[in-house]
């Protein structure tokens, strides 16, 4: 489903959102971006960066201590 | 009156993009090089204009050659987590010659071990997202740097760039 996957599993703060930011950069609009983290603050803040930016936040999903989001790429 | 809420407080500064930060960045150790650096690469990954003025002790985190230490000295707040309980050190500890080194090591081990960025790595990731640096030509002749000491791509100041960059950011955070 996703077009890209990354994978930002024992990345602490603010890591997985930059990470997530640099490989949204490369992708084109509309274009779905898998995010994986172990980061349990990663929920408030993958919401909170979707909202600000306009990227679409489709899906997230938690299992065995990983959250999975699914980020479709504004534009 | 449209942009100044119930509160009386201004919604939004008149005429200023709502997406700019600026950022005064006072102290320099490995702990409080932290705050600065990480809010200022996440604004630029939300899309703001992020620019950071180093002043004072904030100044050597724009050194080529960064030997970030911390000190527990006169740190009350700081205990590390020691095989599961969390471990202060009395002020005469702190004091002794090389506990500063070991409490840095000790930091530094539990950045890594713990998936947070080291403070070089965080610093690169704002020079590419194009955040603005700015070192304080005062603070530069106070303690005796050079701007050849400094990576590239930074800006040098004084209090009126800085003050001219406030006014026109929305967000505005001393550290």
């Amino acid at each position: 489903m996703a077009d890209q996957v990354l994978d930002a599993k024992g990345l602490n703060c603010p890591l997985p959102i930059l990470k997530a930011k640099k490989a949204l950069k490369s992708m084109e609009g509309g274009k779905i971006l898998e995010v994986q983290s172990t980061d349990p603050g990663s929920v408030a803040d993958f919401a909170a960066f979707c909202r600000t930016t306009g990227n679409e936040l489709v899906e997230q999903e938690e299992a065995d201590g990983i959250w999975t989001y699914l980020i479709r790429k504004s534009g | 009156m449209s942009n100044v809420t119930e509160m009386g407080i201004p919604a939004q500064k008149p005429g200023v993009d709502p997406n700019t930060m600026s950022i005064i960045v006072t102290k320099g150790s490995l702990d409080w090089a932290y705050p600065p650096f990480i809010l200022a690469t996440t604004a630029a990954a939300m899309g703001l204009e992020v620019t950071m003025f180093f002043t004072f002790y904030g100044l050597p985190l724009l050194m080529k050659d960064m030997s970030l230490q911390v000190t527990s000295l006169g740190n009350t707040a700081m205990k590390m987590p020691m095989g599961g309980i969390h471990m202060g050190m009395p002020n005469l500890v702190s004091a002794l010659p090389g506990v500063d080194a070991m409490a840095s090591k000790m930091m530094k081990n539990l950045i890594k071990k713990k998936g947070v960025a080291s403070i070089p790595e965080l610093r690169e990731l704002a020079v590419e997202a194009d955040v603005r640096m700015i070192a304080c030509q005062m603070t530069l002749d106070l303690f005796e740097y050079s701007k050849d000491d400094m990576i590239e791509g930074v800006e040098i100041g004084g209090a009126a760039t800085y003050i001219e960059v406030a006014t026109q950011s929305h967000i505005n955070l001393f550290i």
